[in-house]
């Protein structure tokens, strides 16, 4: 679905964001994308959607060279989440910023509707339908721009940063929705630097360090290997941390659910007491 | 006060001085129906360090905002109560003046950077303040060095990743060193170890300055091992306010969206199941958990 063939970016002002990055994902794929501030992770996202075009190199999203695409084309694959969700919105009230790119895509005004009062619901800013967008609060922000690419469902789906502002019971709905997009054959490619919150998704993990992947792989591969995250300013999620300091009573370093932990260590004790 | 260290004198802040008094505190912003803060009392002790937690607008920036004047001076709308910061009243008082008292770094850090270069927007309200030169300069390395962000010095903060933004605009409102700091989701753009080595800073001025800390967050396993006091809000008022360990013993603070530590979380599976082990109080960092269960085993 999405490939990078040796891709290098280099801003105006001279900083090479991107030194060399080749990668392949998969449709249907999840990905997570992470590395200390400052490594690339933006900048690779918005090569997906033309935002940006390589100075060396090739993308190729769906079939398409991003360099022979106009960005119009590749808004219809392609949907975008910004760090900063404020910088998307243009629109007097959150139902129209919603609407707008559904409209522009020529979707029959029931069906705007319909799936409008369903994005906004789901990420439940039901009740600011007729707010401005501007004046809502960090996360609600994040939440709308994570809306307006829920109604319209591109086939390639990047989140900057999506959960940001977000508290525990909004990430869970998220992951849900991630899943969820993936169930309709989505791709999605999201940057994050919550460990936990990849932690709990265990997506295939790809992780930057100055504008070069150094690594790529399943979850546990990536989040148990504490040398790599140590590398490029990462730190292991809490339980990972908590079984690996548990080896000395025989617990395996895991990103087991803490029930299946608390479970495990109690057994490990009571075979310890037992036997001692 | 500075130099006083609270830990060290063997106890929290409870015998300073309040530096915060919230007193049935409501706000409506100027055209919503509905209040974004219900209510609130607070009362901050000098040198106390508060953690602010709860769902996304449940009014926790907006308590922030009450602070430090920007609510009502700069937002309209309907304010009930008073909040008095360092013995100013804020309806009364300049926010130029109060944001000396209180510093706070906004949940966005676009909204707060405008100079031409890192090194001037960190200089800028210093000199505003008629600092001398030299102090300037001080000022400046240390916030750099505190933020790990020397190399970003001359750099033009516009054109910056998401990350370091954050951390230019939370190393402006350091080199400031006001009284009371406020910060809003500060590490929400920052990678894992920058977060980490950010709250180290924050920590570090607390104890060594006596600096006043208020901070909201979602992630919390490294904040609440040094806070003082949780407290958690609920559509605009303060549901929970107490001693994070008691907060997180006594039951799940899910329903608020507030996670915590995932060390917490298996001590409380653990001591649902009555087996071998009890934590009769809650472990919040990988340590002390790991620490009980060697006493455990001798
Ligand atoms: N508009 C720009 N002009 C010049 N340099 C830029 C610009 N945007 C980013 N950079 C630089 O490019 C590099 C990569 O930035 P990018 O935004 O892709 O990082 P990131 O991995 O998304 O970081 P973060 O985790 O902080 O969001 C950094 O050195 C950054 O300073
Ligand atoms: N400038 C504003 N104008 C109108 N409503 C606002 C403004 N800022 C925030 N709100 C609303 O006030 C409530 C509390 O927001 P906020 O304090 O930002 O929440 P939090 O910081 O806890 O996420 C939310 O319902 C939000 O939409
Ligand atoms: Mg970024
Ligand atoms: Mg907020």
């Amino acid at each position: 679905m999405i490939s990078f063939e040796d891709v290098e970016y280099v801003y105006p002002s001279g900083v090479k964001a991107l030194d060399g990055v080749s990668l392949k994902i998969e449709k249907g794929e999840i990905v997570a994308l992470m590395g200390e501030n400052g490594s690339g992770k933006t900048t690779l996202l918005k090569h997906l959607n033309g935002l940006l075009k390589p100075t060396r190199g090739r993308v190729v999203v769906d079939g398409v060279d991003t360099r022979s695409a106009t960005i119009a084309e590749l808004a219809r694959r392609v949907g975008l989440v910004f760090q900063n969700a404020e910088s998307m919105f243009f629109s007097s009230t959150v139902w129209e910023e919603v609407a707008f790119a559904l409209r522009n895509f020529g979707y029959d005004e029931m069906i705007v509707r319909r799936r409008v009062e369903w994005a906004l619901n789901f990420m439940e800013l039901g009740d600011y339908a007729e707010s401005s967008p501007f004046l809502l609060s960090g996360g609600e922000k994040k939440r709308l721009a994570l809306a307006i690419i829920l109604a319209w469902s591109p086939e390639v789906i990047a989140l900057d940063e999506p959960t940001t502002g977000q508290d525990q019971l909004q990430k869970e709905k998220l992951m849900q929705m991630i899943r969820l997009l993936k169930e309709q054959g989505r791709t999605i490619i999201a940057s994050t630097h919550d460990v936990e919150f990849v932690a709990q998704l265990k997506p295939r993990i790809i992780v930057m360090r100055r504008g070069k992947v150094i690594a790529d792989g399943g979850a546990e591969e990536i989040l148990l290997n504490e040398d790599l995250l140590r590398s490029c300013n990462l730190l292991p999620p809490q339980i990972a941390s908590l079984t690996r300091e548990l080896g000395f009573i025989g617990i395996k370093p895991s990103l087991k659910h803490p029930r299946e932990v608390a479970k495990e260590l109690l057994d490990a004790l009571s075979r310890i007491m037992r036997g001692g | 006060m500075l130099g006083t260290d609270r830990r060290e004198a063997g106890g929290e802040a409870e015998g300073a001085p309040a530096i915060i008094h919230v007193e049935n505190l409501s706000f409506r912003y100027y055209g919503s129906e509905q209040y974004a803060l219900r209510d609130v009392n607070l009362v901050v002790r000098r040198g106390e360090f508060v953690v602010l937690a709860g769902r996304s607008g449940c009014g926790k920036t907006t308590l922030l905002r009450c602070l430090n004047g920007l609510i009502p001076n700069f937002y309209e709308g309907e304010m009930l109560g008073r909040v008095l910061v360092d013995g100013m009243d804020t309806r009364y008082t300049p926010t130029h003046i109060l944001s000396q008292a209180a510093g706070m770094v906004f949940q966005n850090p676009d909204n707060q950077l405008f100079a031409l270069s890192v090194e001037a927007d960190i200089a800028f309200p210093l000199e505003n303040l008629g600092f001398p030169r030299e102090i300037i300069l001080e000022r400046i390395n240390w916030a750099l060095k505190a933020l790990k962000i020397e190399d970003l010095r001359y750099r033009s903060p516009f054109e910056l990743s998401g990350g370091q933004k954050q951390k230019v605009a939370i190393a402006s409102v350091l080199a400031m060193k006001p009284k009371i700091l406020l910060l809003d989701e500060p590490t929400s753009s920052l990678d894992p170890v920058s977060a980490r080595n950010l709250i180290e800073s924050i920590v570090e001025l607390n104890k060594r300055e006596g600096l006043t800390i208020i901070i909201s967050e979602h992630r919390l396993e490294h904040l609440l091992p040094h806070a003082d006091r949780l407290i958690v809000m609920d559509r605009g008022m303060i549901v929970r306010d107490g001693d994070p360990r008691k907060i997180l013993r006594d039951e799940d603070l899910l329903v608020y969206g507030v996670a915590p530590p995932k060390v917490s979380e298996v001590a409380r599976c653990v001591n649902a199941h009555r087996g071998c082990l009890k934590f009769e109080e809650i472990p919040l960092t990988v340590h002390e958990f790991v620490e009980k269960v060697r006493r455990l085993i001798g």
